[in-house]
Parts: C-alpha cells; sequence; structure tokens
C-alpha cells in the first residue's frame, strides 16, 4: 500500500501536519493535578500527587524535591491485548519522561518532598511517549508544581523516504524512522531525544527541526487547556 | 562514599580542561579483545580508560515472532553486575542498566547489519536466536558506547553453530554470523557550555545532557541508526548538529580499532 | 482595586522583581504557576489557583498533634511539612519537664489552631500559640479544601466566613492550610456552604448566593426547630 501519493499521507493529512490534538485540565478527581491529552487515536491521562512526603525515605534530598515518573501502557492499548505491568520500555521510557520535564520545575521550592507524575495510555496509536509528556506537563500546572513554562513532545519520521511530522497508524509499523523529541521554547532546548531507524546528516537534522516546530505548535494547545479550566476563575 | 564535587568538575570543564587531561572531543583509549570466552559463540572485552566490559554472543534455536515469522530474532542485554561499582546492586536492573541496554540493542538492530533472513530455519517454526549478552566488570563513565563495541565485536568474531539431522545444535559451526555493517554508538555530554566526548564516571556527575549516536557505513556513506538522549538538562538544536556532525568521524574511528581487533584474530 | 489577571506558568508579568508565585529573568518577572497576577511597588507576584499547602510565616493553620517529644509536638499541618511545636511557644507557664506530662496539653490526635512563626529554606516549620485566636478545637467536624480557595471563603477583611457563622450560628475556624472547623448546631449545613463557596469560587456575586442560600436553608431548619419543639 502506499502510504504518501501527490504529497497526501493516507489519512489525508499533509506530510508536515499534525494529528487533530484534543486537551483537558482537571479530569481526576483524587490526584492533585489531572490532565488527558489527544493526538489523533493516542490518548493519555496524566495524575500528580504532590509534592508529598517521600517514602521510602532513603528517597529524600534536603535541598530540592525529587521528580518521580510513571509511564504505563492500559492492557486494552494496543490492538493486541498487552501485559500488564512495567517493564524495560516502560522504565525506559518513565525516565526519558522524566528527564524531559525536570528543566521545567522548581524543585527547589519544596524540599524533602517527592511530585509524582502517573501517565497512563489509554489508546496508543504512535506517540505514545510524547502524548504521554503533554499530559503529565498539563497535570504538572494544575497541581501548582511551580514551573518555568512549557515543554511539548513531538514525533517525526521518515515515511517510504518521506520527512513526516507525527507518524501514526500504518505509518507507524510501515515507516522507517521515529524521532520523538520534547522542546522547551523559552531556553531553546530539546529536553528528549531518541531516534529508531536508518537517516543521514542532512536528513536527521532536517527531522529534528520538523519534529521541533510540531512540538511549538503542541505547546498552544497545552497552553489553552490550562487557560480553559481556569478562565472562569480569573474573572473576579 | 565521598564523590568529588560536581562544581569543581563543572569549573574545570569550563577552563577548558578535563580531569583526565583529555582534549574535549577525544576517547579515551580503546582496546578490543575478541574471542574471550570459551563458552561463547562469539565474545569481546573492551577496555575504554578503566571502563570495561564483556560480551559474549549466545546462538540458540526458537520460534520466531508471529509478525516477522521468517526471520532471526536477536537480543542485546547489558548487565550491571555488582561487582563492577559500588553504586550496582544485585536484583532488578536499574533505570540506567535498562537505558544501556535498550540503546545498544537498538542501535545494533536498527542498523539492520545482521541479516535476519539467513537466519531463518524453518518459517513460522524454528529461527536463529541471537543472544548477546554484556557484562559491566568496572564501570568508569559511558557505559553506552563500550557495551555497543563490545557486542559488535563479539558479533563480528560470532560461529554459529551447526545443526544436526534432527534440528538440534552442535559443537560444529557453519560459518561467521551473516553482517554487513558495523554500528558503534558514540556518547556526547554537555557540562555547562561545553561539549565532550566520551565522559567518565566522574565526569557523569557533573553533566546536564548526554547524547548517545548510533551509527555504521554503508556504501561509503555515513548512516545514523540511533539516537538517545539522557541527561536532566536539554540541546540547543544547533548543539545536537554539532554532535551529528561530530559522531559521523568518531565512529569511523571506534569502527578502525574494531576492524582492527577482529582481522587480527584472523 | 486592581484588576487581576489569570496568568500560567511562564506568562510575562511585568518589568521588575518577582515575589511568590513568580521568578525572576534579566530583571523580568515571570508567572510560575496558574493564578491571579498582582502588583505593588515594582513586585510581580501570583496567587495560585491550585496546589497543596506550602507553609507561610503568619499563617493560621489547623492542625493535628501528631506526635509528642521530650520538649515539643509535632504537627500535621496538611502540607509535606509537619510543624513542630516547642513547649515555650505553647504556654507562658513554667513549666518542670521532670514533672509534667506534656500529653496534658496537647495529647496525641488532638487539633490546635495555631501561628507559623518561622519556615525555614530547607521547610523546618515552627508553630505558636501567643496569637489570642490559637487554641485547642475541641469536638466539632473538619472538612479539607483546595488551600488555593480558602481567600475565598474567608472572604474580603472575613465577612464570607462571618456571613456564615452568623446565619448558621456555629463557630467556624479556616486555616490558610485548607482545613475547616465547624462546630454548632448547623454543622451539616455550614460545610454545605462551605464546599458550595469552594466549588463555585470564580463566580461573580457569590456572596449574594451564599446568602440566599443560607436564608433558605436556616429558614427550613427553624421551621424544622419549632416542630420538634411541640412535639
Amino acid at each position: 500500500m502506499e502510504l504518501i501519493k501527490d504529497g497526501i499521507r493516507y489519512d489525508g493529512r499533509k506530510v508536515d501536519e499534525l494529528r487533530p490534538m484534543e486537551a483537558k485540565v482537571g479530569v481526576l478527581k483524587n490526584a492533585d493535578g489531572s490532565a488527558m491529552f489527544k493526538l489523533g487515536n493516542t490518548v493519555a491521562v496524566a495524575g500528580v500527587y504532590g509534592p508529598r512526603k517521600v517514602y521510602p525515605k532513603h528517597q529524600e534530598e534536603a535541598e530540592r524535591a525529587i521528580l518521580r515518573t510513571k509511564y504505563n501502557m492500559a492492557p486494552f492499548a494496543t490492538s493486541e491485548r498487552n501485559r500488564p505491568g512495567t517493564n524495560r520500555r516502560s522504565t525506559e521510557i518513565s525516565m526519558v519522561t522524566r528527564n524531559a520535564i525536570l528543566p521545567l520545575l522548581f524543585l527547589d521550592d519544596f524540599p524533602k518532598t517527592a511530585i509524582d507524575v502517573h501517565i497512563e495510555i489509554l489508546r496508543a496509536d504512535a506517540s505514545t511517549r510524547c502524548v504521554g509528556i503533554n499530559a503529565a506537563v498539563l497535570a504538572l500546572a494544575d497541581a501548582g508544581v511551580p514551573m518555568r513554562g512549557f515543554v511539548a513532545s513531538c514525533s517525526a519520521g521518515i515515511v517510504e523516504g518521506k520527512v513526516v511530522l507525527d507518524i501514526a497508524g500504518k505509518e507507524d509499523t510501515e515507516g522507517e524512522l521515529d524521532l520523538p523529541v520534547a522542546y522547551y521554547p523559552e531556553k531553546d532546548e530539546v529536553t528528549l531525544l531518541q531516534m529508531d531507524g536508518i537517516t543521514n546528516n542532512a536528513e536527521a537534522k532536517e527531522i529534528i527541526k520538523l519534529a521541533v516546530k510540531g512540538a511549538k505548535d503542541m505547546i498552544e494547545v497545552q497552553k489553552n487547556a490550562l487557560r480553559e479550566k481556569y478562565k472562569l476563575e480569573g474573572a473576579e | 562514599m565521598i564523590h568529588m564535587d560536581p562544581m569543581s568538575i563543572r569549573n574545570s570543564i569550563d577552563e577548558g580542561k578535563r580531569l583526565d587531561g583529555r582534549p574535549m572531543d577525544k576517547y579515551r583509549d580503546i582496546s578490543v579483545e575478541v574471542d574471550v570466552v570459551g563458552s561463547a559463540h562469539g565474545s569481546a572485552r573492551v577496555k575504554m580508560g578503566d571502563t570495561e566490559v564483556i560480551a559474549g554472543v549466545k546462538v540458540e534455536t526458537g520460534t520466531p515472532f508471529g509478525d516477522r515469522p521468517d526471520e532471526g530474532v536477536l537480543m542485546v542485554g547489558a548487565e550491571f553486575v555488582p561487582l563492577a561499582s559500588a553504586d550496582f546492586e544485585s536484583g532488578p536492573p536499574s533505570e540506567g542498566a535498562i537505558e544501556v541496554s535498550r540503546v545498544t540493542d537498538r542501535a545494533i538492530r536498527e542498523s539492520k547489519v545482521v541479516d535476519f533472513k539467513k537466519l531463518c530455519i524453518t518459517p513460522g517454526e524454528k529461527v536463529r536466536m541471537v543472544y548477546v549478552d554484556v557484562n559491566v566488570m568496572n564501570d568508569d563513565g559511558n557505559l553506552i558506547d563500550a557495551c555497543s563495541i563490545a557486542a559488535l565485536a563479539a558479533l563480528l568474531t560470532t560461529q554459529v553453530p551447526k545443526l544436526d539431522e534432527d534440528g538440534n545444535l552442535t559443537e560444529e559451526s557453519e560459518g561467521p554470523l551473516p553482517m554487513n555493517g558495523k554500528p558503534v554508538c558514540t556518547t556526547f555530554a554537555k557540562i555547562g557550555k561545553q561539549i565532550i566526548l566520551d565522559p567518565t564516571r566522574t565526569e557523569g556527575m557533573a553533566v546536564d545532557a548526554r547524547l548517545t549516536i548510533g551509527t555504521f557505513e554503508k556504501d561509503g556513506k555515513i548512516e545514523f541508526c540511533a539516537m538517545q538522549k539522557g541527561g536532566i538538562h536539554g540541546f540547543a538544536v544547533k548543539e545536537l548538529e554539532q554532535m551529528i556532525d561530530m559522531a559521523e568521524e568518531k565512529g569511523k574511528g571506534v569502527r578502525e580499532i574494531v576492524d582492527w581487533a577482529v582481522q587480527k584474530k584472523k | 482595586m486592581m484588576e487581576r489577571k489569570l496568568v500560567i506558568p511562564g506568562d510575562f508579568l511585568g518589568d521588575g522583581r518577582a515575589g511568590h508565585g513568580a521568578f525572576e529573568e534579566d530583571s523580568k518577572a515571570f508567572s510560575n504557576v496558574v493564578g491571579l497576577a498582582e502588583e505593588k511597588n515594582g513586585l510581580h507576584f501570583v496567587i495560585p489557583l491550585s496546589g497543596i499547602y506550602n507553609p507561610k510565616r503568619g499563617d493560621g493553620v489547623i492542625g493535628q498533634i501528631q506526635d509528642v517529644t521530650f520538649s515539643k509536638w509535632i504537627v500535621d499541618i496538611n502540607s509535606p511539612y509537619e510543624a513542630v511545636l516547642a513547649l515555650a511557644d505553647a504556654t507562658d507557664e513554667f513549666i518542670d519537664l521532670t514533672k509534667t506530662d506534656m500529653t496534658k496539653y496537647f495529647n496525641y490526635g488532638e487539633i490546635i489552631f495555631a501561628e507559623i512563626s518561622t519556615v525555614s529554606k530547607i521547610k523546618n516549620v515552627q508553630l505558636s500559640m501567643r496569637n489570642r485566636k490559637c487554641r485547642k478545637l475541641r469536638g466539632g467536624r473538619f472538612i479539607t479544601v483546595t488551600p488555593a480557595k480558602v481567600p475565598r471563603i474567608i472572604g474580603k477583611a472575613g465577612s464570607m466566613v462571618e456571613m456564615v457563622k452568623e446565619m448558621t450560628n456555629t463557630q467556624i475556624v479556616v486555616g490558610q492550610n485548607g482545613m475547616v472547623w465547624v462546630k454548632g448546631d448547623n454543622e451539616d449545613i455550614a460545610i454545605e456552604v462551605v464546599r458550595m463557596i469552594e466549588e463555585k469560587s470564580h463566580l461573580q456575586g457569590l456572596t449574594d448566593q451564599v446568602k440566599a442560600f443560607l436564608e433558605e436553608k436556616m429558614g427550613s431548619t427553624t421551621k424544622e426547630v419549632v416542630t420538634d419543639g411541640t412535639d
């Protein structure tokens, strides 16, 4: 099957077009902060607890809060059921997610505490780590954790030899390369970058730039969602 | 255990000095030795300064993955055994160990240099399973590069065991593993504003961000097969581009060392 | 009153210094939380609209005695940081520690209203009972509300909580840490109304709504009381 024809992808998108996005803040009652982020068919919900006391105690740091992230994919999120629980993939994603978000936070404001971010992928159609990060950043803001601004995460890749933004569906299984980034615009910093697949020097640079551009657009969606939840409260 | 103050490491890097006197863009001395473990089908020991790892390859048979019925299976894993560092503990692998494993695995797998189709015995039923296990013997930083070099050298020297009439593994070899490229990882780190190559364990304590780039050569051109950013800060896009450029040349140097070790053995 | 603007993390607040809820870069202030921006003499700060309770000096808080040590009490103040109430800050009496059992003053599980006297950089929190409002809270009921909503529950110069107290004929103590204590004949109604304020804190004309709600409720309660009395 041809996935790109005359510059149009099989799902109707242009090569540099993101899937439709939706974000909602404050979706869980118990969590101190929560958010949902949807990118096409990929859906993530993030919940934040804390800053709170650290257990086990030995993880505590005297001068700052620690950030703990947990990425988990629901067993029903994929076409074939995936086995519940932590695995090596989820452990790695939890770690890169934490590193992607860390530069944003003022951890010194809450010494001796833990900020726990739980990311649950409810439906997976590529870019789950990106969507998880986008939800997590919103949940942290909703929890009132002091932060410098926003990061958003987006992927780009290669499908049938062409550089495309935000790989999804068949492009994910049949595409040649996937490169997710997280981007923090105020500091022009790439806080997450991974790559699977084969490319060359010039193309690698082009893909990074495209993914960064996608992330910038996502930040607007994040910001609007946050303002939407709190806008009424600002009317006072 | 008392560690060196990260601040003094930063200051010295800031002044353009590395603790071991190396230039910013140089690897430590790398030595590669192959066929070091008799029980493995392929093996290698890599020393990178004081970092030392041993990789062993075992080729067995098993059932293929459902979505790739006519392809063999390759798995690369790294184990941080407690003898390698006071920071390593027994028990389930740490985040760091999992990252080293997965990045090493991706660089080799994604480069597609192993001809998986040739590892198929009976489609849908029986294929060759290639397990690469890397043991970290002494950790002095940059384990990803050391593990990827060791895994590559071990694969390049792997002899695939012959099967008997019943399909059981024999002691005899039927030839080397079908490979057509040499992927290696090159790891950079940012400390302050400075980009350094091959950070040591001590330097690692002051690292803001880290980038590993996997490269291999195909038809005389350098290709990129994996990237992984680590560390708690980010890189500017310009810095990423700078490292992508540097990785081309640095990877080449590492491949020459591996080639030399493998050739010498032959 | 100055107009207050909704800001989110990273929003530019203005040139000048950054106070709480804000951070400074190159003499420019930016918000670091979701909240309402304010400015006083070039100091930009943000009143947060969410978040857990972060102890601040001078705050009146409601806490529960968690532990009693040789000369101080450890108090849970609905925050990641527990607070310490030293004997000397609890009473002016001379107490001979060799003869007196500390639990005689405040025992495990008891609830107090106290003032935060110091918060160190690494969040060691000290309490004091010296303010005349500080006391042990006996009986009654507690609820926890979002700490960011406390100012609305208290109202301007205490107007909201005073109205609820008066109309429901209950005692109400509101801690800045989001703990609310209610005691009196109409605890249920008082709690319902506090929840209502928390829920609708964003609405304009909330005071009038609360008043109407209370008038209706208290009207019916009064009738019930009358009926009960004639039985």
